[in-house]
């Protein structure tokens, strides 16, 4: 195969930025710096491009096994290449649930032809059932480092308690939490508030959130435990974390670019595509997560990339499931969101999706930075490029995104996963 | 005036007046020996219920046929539904053997508003979940005008009860907040919805107090359920508060009206007394809900007869 040279760009990564050409020889970088020579490479135009490591979503749901009518490993990973991830945490809340080492070895194996790296979450509890432990260990020894009962909240206290007891023996581990206390979420479709109110739609209340926050809080207090916040959505829960890192606490949190966008004013059409678990908020929650991500307590954004086919979410709003399409749209999200207002820098956003969520997952390899000798996971934006979300355009199998018809500034031109060429010029290659 | 009846919400004052009046003139039609005239002929309107409701589908279909249209009825327990086929399915499926409009009660809120995405037929809400239920706020500001004349600015209106849960509140809100009426809602705070923002109303949770120069008491079915759900300790409870007992009655100004969307729980928030004495119009409520969705089909099939005033479509 011959070198890639991506010519022109100004490379981002956790180190700062310079203007800089980049080559790759197999899936390594060889080279970084200005005006390299050609040398019978085949070369990548970043005229005008930021190139970044690969993005990194650690909450993504690729639906295989069980529901792959939705999405697979291959469709999720090809959505992700063209999203600009090089990495993907697949969450655990398939059919059957990855509770079991044979389970998620099963995924990896299937994830071997995948466009990007795909790593696993498991199960807190057998079933996600919030009862008894999965063998943690025998997931750890298959790779896993991230247990979650996915969109089912650990409730039960003395679970929870011996989960972060468990996890604290094995290196590197991270329990992560949906928080929404089951009983004050049970029957609940929105957020509620003015909106719920008015619609008559049951609600989810923001207690919900910062109630299992503060209790998990206490718990990784008393057993040291390394603890995660998924999809965090609260101004209260934000705060929880925020006091939590100033003392020291290994606790970690994420956003999804619809938590820190859209409102709970949307439901006022009764499309469920813009239902979700934890529904999206009031405007004070949105500008909390905002605040959030800037100061740093949230680490993360991740999509919560959660495929419905069109069957199952063409239903009543009270009727269709959570969730909504992600990893095409996340960075473009973030840029016209928080980057081009100027709400946060590009370094900052790129960190939230790149290095920051790599190194909350352990997933080694990715997340930069950019240098000679690192595996060749690269992406290639270009930061002004305006375009319209046509879900009829998505790679992934199912057509639920919240962003049909808005123009986003910023889009992916190429990844490069592990040195080969996944998208090109906004293409799949494969 | 839109092609559908989907909320109250979507309604101005403007639009309101013109069904209250059109309901006029069928309330006419209503009282004639052969109380039938041949408007919507060669209509056809589907009744699809998917939560029972005795009296909500008779209205209704007493409308459509007292307009001269076929009345369909699918049947949701005998049906496909229970075959396991989606809301978009049977709609769609409805629709191809064409049809002019679909009464929808569904038990999920906003059902009506996806199914008017879905079709070209006229989507009338006949109760959606806790969302609302439109031609009973019609109905209800109609009983008002015929007792209190058209001009309901200003009255003192009580609504009792489930108002966290009862799609009638919230279109009765928006439908007397359109004429200008002065509402207070009652209810005990488990009750009441977690967010008044943007609601013309005042809210208490002392029926006392609240009665005290009231015109109007609108009394809400209790779910009986609820109390499993700890929202109220007991029904008894509920009735020493917030039942409109004999006693609370009696304490009413003379000429105040007593209203109640049924079905009633007689003894538990109203008295049978109450309920049966010259100061309710429960049963006028009932009579007029025949006008005013016969106003309704009319307004939305007729196509552009200009009774209703506006744009018919």
């Amino acid at each position: 195969m011959n070198d890639i040279v991506i010519r022109g760009g100004r490379v981002v990564d956790v180190t700062g930025e310079r203007t800089a050409d980049v080559r790759i020889a197999g899936c390594e970088i060889v080279e970084v710096g200005p005006d390299l020579p050609v040398d019978g490479a085949r070369e990548l135009d970043a005229g005008g491009c930021v190139v970044a490591p690969g993005l990194v979503d650690i909450q993504v749901h690729l639906r295989e096994p069980g529901r792959e009518e939705a999405e697979t490993i291959e469709t999720g990973s090809r959505a992700a290449a063209l999203g600009g991830f090089t990495a993907v945490q697949a969450m655990p809340n398939t059919v059957p649930p990855l509770d079991d080492a044979a389970v998620v070895r099963s995924v990896l194996d299937r994830a071997r032809t995948a466009l990007c790296g795909v790593v696993v979450a498991g199960c807190i509890t057998k079933g996600r059932a919030g009862r008894e432990l999965a063998p943690m260990g025998e997931l750890y020894d298959v790779g896993v480092r991230v247990f979650t009962d996915d969109g089912d909240c650990v409730g039960d206290s003395r679970v929870m308690q011996r989960a972060f007891e468990y996890a604290s023996a094995l290196e590197g581990a991270v329990i992560a939490q949906h928080a929404e206390d089951p009983a004050l979420v049970h029957g609940g479709h929105m957020h509620e508030g003015e909106w719920s109110s008015r619609l008559g739609i049951p609600g989810r209340p923001a207690e919900a959130e910062s109630i299992v926050v503060a209790r998990d809080l206490d718990l990784v207090r008393r057993t040291g435990c390394r603890y995660h916040v998924l999809h965090i959505s609260t101004a209260g829960a934000v705060g929880l974390v925020r006091a939590a890192k100033a003392e020291g606490l290994a606790v970690t949190a994420e956003a999804t670019p619809q938590h820190f966008t859209l409102t709970d004013a949307e439901c006022a059409s009764f499309d469920p595509v813009f239902k979700m678990n934890p529904p999206l908020r009031g405007t004070a929650d949105v500008d909390a997560v905002r605040s959030g991500l800037v100061d740093g307590t949230i680490d993360a954004i991740a999509s919560d990339h959660a495929p419905h086919a069109p069957e199952t979410k063409e239903q009543p709003f009270e009727e269709a499931p959570p969730g909504m399409l992600g990893l095409e749209t996340s960075l473009a999200v973030a840029l016209t969101e928080l980057v081009h207002p100027g709400v946060c820098s590009l370094t900052h956003a790129l960190g939230a999706l790149s290095w920051r969520p790599a190194a909350i997952a352990r997933i080694d390899g990715h997340g930069g930075p950019v240098e000679a000798g690192a595996r060749a996971h690269l992406c290639v934006i270009d930061p002004t490029c305006v375009w319209e979300v046509d879900p009829d355009r998505l790679a992934s199998r199912s057509k639920n995104t919240p962003w049909t018809g808005r123009k986003l500034t910023g889009r992916v031109r190429h990844t490069m996963f592990d040195g080969e060429p996944v998208v090109v010029d906004g293409e799949a290659q494969r | 005036m839109k092609r559908h009846l989907l909320s109250i919400a979507d309604l101005d004052r403007t639009d309101v007046e013109a069904l209250l009046e059109l309901a006029d003139s069928f309330s006419e039609v209503t009282q004639r020996d052969i109380p039938k005239v041949p408007a919507l002929r060669g209509k056809v309107v589907v009744s699809l219920f998917y939560e029972d409701s005795t009296r909500t589908r008779i209205s209704f279909e007493t409308a459509a046929k007292r307009l001269s249209t076929d009345v369909m009825n699918f049947s949701v327990g005998g049906a496909s539904v229970s075959k396991g086929e989606s809301l978009l399915d049977t709609v769609r499926t409805i629709e191809a053997m064409g049809i002019d409009a679909i009464v929808v009660r569904h038990q999920s809120a906003g059902a009506p508003h996806r199914i008017a995405q879905w079709v070209d037929a006229s989507v009338i809400n006949a109760g959606d979940g806790c969302h609302e239920h439109p031609t009973q706020g019609l109905l209800d500001v109609y009983t008002l005008r015929r007792y209190r004349g058209n001009d309901l600015s200003g009255l003192r209106v009580a609504i009792v009860g489930d108002i966290k849960y009862s799609r009638v509140a919230r279109s009765d809100v928006l439908a007397l907040g359109l004429l200008g009426a002065d509402v207070r809602l009652v209810a005990p705070p488990t009750l009441l919805p977690e967010s008044l923002e943007g609601w013309p109303v005042t809210t208490t949770t002392d029926l006392d107090a609240a009665l005290d120069d009231v015109d109007v008491v609108m009394l809400l079915r209790i779910q009986r359920e609820r109390q499993r759900d700890a929202v109220f300790p007991s029904l008894r409870e509920y009735t020493s508060r917030y039942g409109l007992t004999v006693e609370r009655a009696a304490r009413l100004k003379p000429d105040v009206l007593v209203m109640h969307p049924g079905p009633m729980n007689r003894g538990i928030e109203i008295a049978a007394e109450v309920a049966d004495s010259p100061a309710s119009v429960i049963t006028e409520q009932v009579s007029n809900g025949v006008a005013v969705r016969m106003a309704v089909l009319y307004h939305l099939l007729a196509g552009g007869v200009g009774t209703a005033g506006g744009d018919q479509r």
